[in-house]
């Protein structure tokens, strides 16, 4: 390395750049910059893309003065336990700093990528003014805009070619926002607004997709009917990703058969979702481009029986990724088992939330695929029961796990056969699949567990943890453990102060740590902040009021601790004490 | 073999309700009985809108099933803020078909409402307003009742619960109603007597 170093400080810097252009992962990047002086330099006038993983580690001045060339900026705002409610809905993740920042220096910034942030409509309304080259806004778990911020964006971006709404709480004002597409866009490659509740306007969606020859990827919600979409499909002949809104109809209709023949001419599909309402009578239409689908969500369908799944799954013979409520069953999963050799991703979400459901599947389902998919690396599960003797198994068929995320409905629940901890079944995960990196580990589990992890899982590189372990220990074993560590985030386990405080040198290395209904203590959270500068330690506790709280001893709700470059975010709520 | 965790919840009758949203149960509509006791910021304790939720023949179902499984209480699942971990975005498109149909006593048609659209008693009673214009909401107290106007008849909101039981809109924290609601229908207020007791005495008695 020293050698080639040496040598390479020959180049011109044109060439160091020529060369640098080639990396295409942050972590390559920060690698080199890190290098010397000179590549540091080179390499932060020709970054492009700029990837912060909490928008409260560093401010938008500082990335922007560093990287001014950015075009690309993705940013992730708030922890991601506020997926499950667990951060309280004012904590922040506000994105308007960095668009009042990037217009004021005049960033040419083309595309914006941004998760679990609040979004402003005045914010988008810059945002779709300050950049005349902008492209791309991918949006993700976001909320704070309606549908005039979408207005403004589809109005002024005039080379818009990706709008991508993913699971974002928008506020719909039921405006004529699909409209505002200027006659002259045509430049549009991917639109996504399934998560949009309103009607659109169905005529202007039709012109839209019409004059955008570039259109591959299309995700619909679900006020947009069946015959829309099939004249939809008509216009659009060459769409790779369909999401469907409605898909409802009655099966001897015209409508349907109109349908039917469109999406036979669509050869191209080659991901399929939506179906966000759906007349599973309906399902054989999909039958013909079946065979092409690498891809297929039908997670948000609700009301389709296992039997009209497993025969629609027999057509789906080159799954790669597959997204599925459990209402498919164990037997189900069986077909797919059989059926989808390719298959590398597997989600298998719960139809019934409240809990009392009969649907679920079990430990049996899970091994079918472990047995029949070898290339599965990535797995989300919810199930009713799992036993160790079933995830031994699925560690030894399937090694390369690079996502393994295993939910038990009832947290604690122990292994369904022997009654035991379930420590030694995701201890054979951990020992078997060398290069996991994400785990989510349920059901009932002792230190034992964390000791595996600790261990084996050297790849590790986020980990949650939900009502297990049995005292510091377990924590211990993780911290000391996984060199990797990027973000744990732990809930109702009974870890405290001495894990918290084993390490403290050990957060600098990690991205953030999530502790709520934990067993630690004020004083120790103050003891982090005090030995650790570059940490903000947060306390967040919406029922106490923390101000006339000051008893070390008191126990903290949520604390919520993050490396940063910028000290204590000015934006905090009061139930936000940053220690 | 279990954890702390574990075992103080199996020990003790409250429940984890830590990280719980009391707002979130909040009511925004005066009801007949007594007013909710706030619970004080402890982090664990049982709040009314947990009894009444263990109360239901659902969760009870629930507790004996596991009792069976693994021969000890651990928390009911509905109790447990996050758990399942499944997305809030996922939860509501799953749990959308939150449209109830409507009916009006002596009215000659029905309505629908997607309950999902409103977080509130009084935002969803506003809706019904303007879903039948001739309705004005009154409020007596703290109770809501809607009056049509033109001839001085008061409807009281009812539903039918998921047991199929005949319920006041009201009574339960309002994620529950939404959980819970198979139909509402505005009964006229002079049938509606023999509904619950809604006494002089009792309503004034919560303002």
């Amino acid at each position: 390395m020293c050698l080639c170093q040496c040598m390479m400080n020959y180049f011109p810097e044109e060439v160091l750049e020529h060369v640098f252009n080639f990396l295409t992962s942050h972590r390559d990047r920060n690698a080199v910059s890190l290098v010397c002086n000179s590549w540091y330099r080179v390499e932060r006038f020709s970054r492009e893309k700029v990837f912060v993983g909490n928008c409260y580690a560093v401010s938008p001045e500082r990335v922007i003065a560093r990287f001014p060339r950015l075009r690309s900026l993705t940013l992730k705002g708030k922890p991601h336990f506020a997926d499950f409610n667990l951060v309280p809905h004012d904590w922040g993740g506000y994105v308007d700093p960095w668009i009042e920042a990037m217009a004021a220096s005049g960033v040419n910034l083309e595309e914006l990528r941004l998760k679990r942030m609040v979004v402003s409509d005045e914010s988008l309304e810059l945002l779709s003014r300050s950049f005349p080259n902008f492209k791309s806004l991918i949006l993700v778990s976001c909320e704070g805009f309606s549908t005039d911020g979408l207005a403004a964006i589809a109005s002024n971006c005039r080379f818009l070619r990706e709008l991508d709404l993913q699971e974002n709480e928008v506020e719909d004002r039921r405006g004529q926002w699909l409209s505002c597409f200027s006659d002259n866009c045509t430049t549009l490659v991917s639109l996504n607004f399934a998560c949009l509740k309103g009607e659109v306007n169905l005529a202007a969606l039709e012109r839209l997709v019409a004059r955008c020859p570039n259109l591959r990827s299309l995700r619909l919600n679900h006020t947009v009917p069946l015959d829309a979409l099939q004249r939809i499909l008509i216009k659009a002949p060459h769409l790779v990703d369909l999401g469907t809104g409605s898909f409802i109809s009655d099966p001897v209709s015209e409508t349907y058969n109109k349908l039917k023949n469109a999406l036979k001419r669509c050869t191209s599909i080659r991901s399929l979702s939506g179906f966000l309402e759906i007349a599973p009578r309906c399902l054989p239409a999909i039958y013909p481009i079946c065979l092409n689908l690498s891809s297929l969500n039908l997670s948000y369908a609700p009301g389709i029986y296992s039997a009209e799944l497993i025969k629609l799954i027999r057509f789906c013979g080159k799954l790669e990724r597959l997204w599925i409520l459990d209402t498919i069953g164990d037997k189900g999963l069986g077909v797919v088992a059989s059926t989808c050799k390719e298959l590398q991703e597997l989600r298998v979400f719960p139809s019934d939330l409240h809990g009392f459901g009969h649907a679920a599947v079990t430990e049996e389902g899970l091994v079918a695929i472990s047995a029949g998919c070898p290339k599965l690396n990535s797995l989300l599960y919810f199930c009713q029961q799992m036993t160790n003797a079933a995830l031994i198994t699925v560690a030894k068929n399937c090694p390369n796990f690079i996502r393994f995320r295993l939910c038990t409905l009832n947290p604690t629940v122990p292994d369904a056969v022997t009654m035991q901890p379930l420590d030694e079944g995701f201890g054979a995960i951990v020992q078997s699949c060398k290069g996991l990196k994400r785990l989510s580990v349920s059901g009932l589990l002792t230190d034992q567990v964390f000791l595996y992890i600790g261990m084996y899982a050297e790849q590790l590189e986020m980990l949650s943890i939900a009502f297990a372990g049995d005292s510091d220990k377990g924590m211990l074993y993780v911290l000391n453990g996984c060199k990797k560590m990027k973000k744990l985030e732990i809930r109702d386990s009974p870890f405290g102060n001495v894990a918290l405080l084993a390490d403290v040198g050990k957060y600098e290395t990690m991205r953030s740590l999530w502790m709520s209904s934990c067993q630690v203590t004020l004083g120790a959270c103050k003891a982090v902040a005090q030995k650790m500068p570059r940490l903000n330690v947060e306390i967040i506790s919406e029922n106490d009021q923390i101000d006339t709280c000051s008893d070390d001893r008191q126990k903290v709700e949520k604390i919520y601790l993050y490396r940063t470059l910028v000290g204590p975010r000015k934006d905090s709520p009061d139930f936000v004490r940053t220690l | 073999m279990s954890s702390e965790k574990f075992k103080a919840a199996n020990d003790l009758p409250e429940t984890d309700i830590s990280g719980f949203n009391f707002k979130e149960t909040e009511l925004t509509l005066g009801l007949p009985g007594e007013s909710r006791k706030q619970i004080s910021g402890t982090k664990r304790g049982i709040s009314d809108a947990m009894e009444l939720s263990l109360g239901s023949s659902n969760s009870e179902d629930y507790h004996s099933k596991n009792e069976i499984s693994t021969g000890t209480k651990p928390p009911a699942k509905a109790q447990v803020v996050g758990w399942p971990p499944v997305r809030s975005y996922r939860k509501n498109m799953i749990d959308k078909g939150k449209y109830v149909k409507v009916a009006v006593d002596g009215a000659p048609y029905l309505r629908k409402v997607d309950l999902e659209l409103y977080d509130s008693y009084q935002k969803m009673l506003n809706a019904l307003q303007n879903m039948f214009t001739c309705l004005t909401i009154c409020n007596f107290q703290s109770e809501s009742k809607l009056m049509d106007i033109t001839n001085g008849v008061e409807y009281v909101p009812t539903y039918e619960d998921k047991d199929g039981d005949r319920m006041l809109v009201g009574d339960v924290p309002w994620k529950m109603f939404v959980d819970t609601c198979k139909r509402i229908r505005l009964m006229k207020s002079s049938e509606a007597i023999g509904l619950a007791p809604r006494t002089p005495v009792k309503c004034s008695s919560t303002s």
